[in-house]
């Protein structure tokens, strides 16, 4: 530009219109990106007035009867609230206790294999679940949880009776967080390995001088180059505390395993779209993401603080 | 460096090597028991406990029941439908947002990343969504529902943004004095030198259209229209009566539909997995790939 200054001082539709006479491809190319996000991600932020109403699909947003917070009130007064509040945090504290550390684990072990070929084979087999579709992967699970199945043969193995594991309300947690370790631990440990492998080797061998055995070398030399990752990813996996995703959940659960497997996006699914409850289900939705959204917003502000380092 | 191969060294190899050995035969195992399984014999199959590491007897009776299931192969045509048609329409889409944002001559840049990033984090949530798509467009049951809702995926076009920024400037220079518009920079310059994130983000998209089947049973109605996962919901989780009622006709003992029905939905899994397996090595590389972009950070 030849006079920045005298750019800066036009107003902001002279500047646009100059800047569209001049690259005018570009705004061409972004319209139909941002129309699409336009009408189905902001209409449907539009939609959420339906919170507060008593919907009807006939009378519209403008015709329904305005009832202000009552779905909200519904939703805390009825017996369902704690429960699914209470199941959805503590299928996240149970997936972030046992599913969290285990990739790292991984990492570090297969950090340790010095032969190539043998590392990269347990690599691709461990990968290998996490390709297999969601459907497919919970009707193993079925298939293995009947009677007969492969893990009533292992419990009977070990001296415990069969049961049908996925009718078993105590078992839903166990079988829904061991079965996302399986699927997704090697694929979550590529991340922490492409981290190491971009490591100073000047370190192990100070390390090897210094006379540390292999476990000195992996708590001392190898765990600190993760922790920055560690961190990170911790606080991101904090901030979706309160979500868990339905398809899962609404593949896996039944009636029966409702009391612990039942969380607010499967209840918000059931209740808000197979009933018809549109206005109840909107208002508990936008109770579940103002949330979300705090707890992404306080990790993120807890991230830059400690790491100096954050999403936006 | 020289490793000092001390005995405790040795002794951490060799349990380190047989407990990777333990992951790897534990992720393994339960695909090689629904392999062995489905070329059972039915009934071998139902009475079999443990461990199975060659099939039982030996049948290919539920692969012939899959394969003349004709719900299967509209199943696949119409996955393949959606991941086609769907994967184009999203890489075109992607591509153009991705394009805007990364030009720092385009006067909107900021807003419009603000204007994509927001709805990484709020959104209008199922039901708003459904009732835009079904009330204000009319989708309802229509095979746009399952492709024009989810057009753009602002992950993927952040990661596309970022590998477009990093194109170096003089490429484009030479291309802005031939007096090259913007569609033909981006043509001629940007996606050539990007292909490597392009196969990685159309891989995505297909991968997860391949997988998708919340979407299918939100906005479908009409069997004609059902995605491959919608069937395999219906064989391998809600246990369909019309697979055996199709069955009881060739059977005479009514247990012997229970054992079929068990071999069927193993050779459903394998019939449904195969495809993916079998790209999926050729593919690994790509898909590490993106792992390490979507951690990048700009």
């Amino acid at each position: 530009m030849a006079q920045p200054s005298a750019a800066l001082k036009k107003s902001f539709p002279r500047r646009l219109a100059r800047n569209y006479r001049q690259n005018p491809y570009i705004y061409w190319m972004a319209l139909p990106v941002v129309l699409y996000y336009l009408l189905f991600h902001y209409l449907p932020m539009f939609g959420i007035v339906i919170a507060f109403q008593n919907f009807r699909p006939a009378r519209g947003v403008f015709g329904s009867q305005w009832v202000g917070m009552q779905n909200f009130q519904d939703f805390f007064r009825s017996p369902f609230a704690p429960r699914l509040i209470r199941n959805t945090i503590l299928i996240n504290v149970y997936s972030i206790l046992w599913g969290f550390p285990a990739p790292i684990l991984l990492a570090l072990m297969l950090n340790e294999v010095r032969a190539s070929a043998y590392k990269r084979v347990i690599q691709t087999v461990s990968y290998m679940p996490h390709f297999i579709s969601l459907v497919v992967i919970c009707g193993m699970i079925k298939e293995f949880s009947l009677i007969n199945g492969l893990f009533n043969d292992v419990r009977a193995f070990f001296g415990l009776e069969r049961v049908g594991i996925l009718s078993e309300a105590k078992m839903f947690r166990t079988v829904y967080i061991a079965s996302g370790i399986w699927q997704q631990i090697g694929w979550g440990s590529i991340i922490y390995l492409a981290t190491l492998a971009g490591a100073d080797p000047n370190l192990y061998e100070a390390a090897v001088i210094d006379g540390a055995n292999r476990f000195q070398r992996i708590i001392h030399v190898t765990l600190p180059v993760l922790v920055p990752l560690i961190v990170m990813q911790f606080i991101l996996r904090m901030g979706q505390m309160m979500n868990v995703g339905s398809e899962k959940i609404i593949l896996l659960y039944t009636p029966l395993t409702y009391e612990t497997g039942d969380v607010i996006s499967s209840y918000v699914y059931r209740r808000g779209l197979q009933e018809t409850k549109y206005s109840l289900g909107t208002a508990i939705g936008l109770f579940n993401s103002l949330i979300n959204m705090c707890l992404v917003v306080g990790t993120n502000a807890l991230s830059r603080k400690v790491l100096d380092e954050s999403l936006w | 460096m020289v490793e000092n191969k001390s005995f405790g060294s040795r002794l951490f190899d060799i349990i380190n090597y047989a407990l990777l050995g333990v992951v790897a035969l534990l992720c393994l195992y339960p695909l090689w028991h629904v392999l062995m399984g489905s070329f059972s014999d039915p009934k071998g199959l139902t009475l079999h406990t443990g461990i199975m590491l060659w099939p039982e007897g030996f049948s290919l009776a539920g692969y012939q029941i899959v394969l003349s299931n004709p719900n299967i192969l509209s199943g696949y045509l119409n996955t393949l439908f959606y991941v086609v048609v769907g994967t184009c329409a999203r890489m075109v889409m992607t591509i153009l947002g991705a394009y805007a944002l990364s030009r720092s001559n385009f006067l909107l840049k900021r807003a419009m990343s603000v204007f994509v990033v927001v709805t990484m984090y709020f959104g209008g949530g199922l039901i708003a969504s459904f009732l835009v798509v079904t009330k204000v467009f009319n989708m309802y049951d229509s095979r746009a529902a399952i492709i024009v809702p989810s057009l753009v995926s602002t992950w993927n076009m952040i990661i596309l943004k970022t590998a477009f920024q990093r194109v170096p400037a003089s490429l484009e220079e030479s291309a802005r004095l031939d007096g090259a518009n913007d569609l033909v920079l981006l043509i001629r310059i940007i996606l050539p030198v990007t292909m490597a994130t392009l196969a990685v983000i159309t891989l995505y998209y297909a991968v997860a259209e391949w997988n998708s089947w919340f979407t299918a049973v939100v906005y479908l109605r009409s069997r004609e229209k059902f995605p491959l996962q919608l069937f395999l919901r219906e064989t391998l989780i809600s246990y369909s009566t019309s697979m055996s009622d199709e069955v009881t006709g060739s059977m005479d003992a009514p247990d012997m539909v229970l054992f079929i029905e068990e071999l069927v939905r193993y050779a459903t899994i394998i019939v449904a997995t195969v495809p993916i397996l079998c790209i999926y090595p050729f593919a690994q590389r790509y898909f590490i790939t993106g792992v390490m972009m979507g951690s990048l950070k700009e």
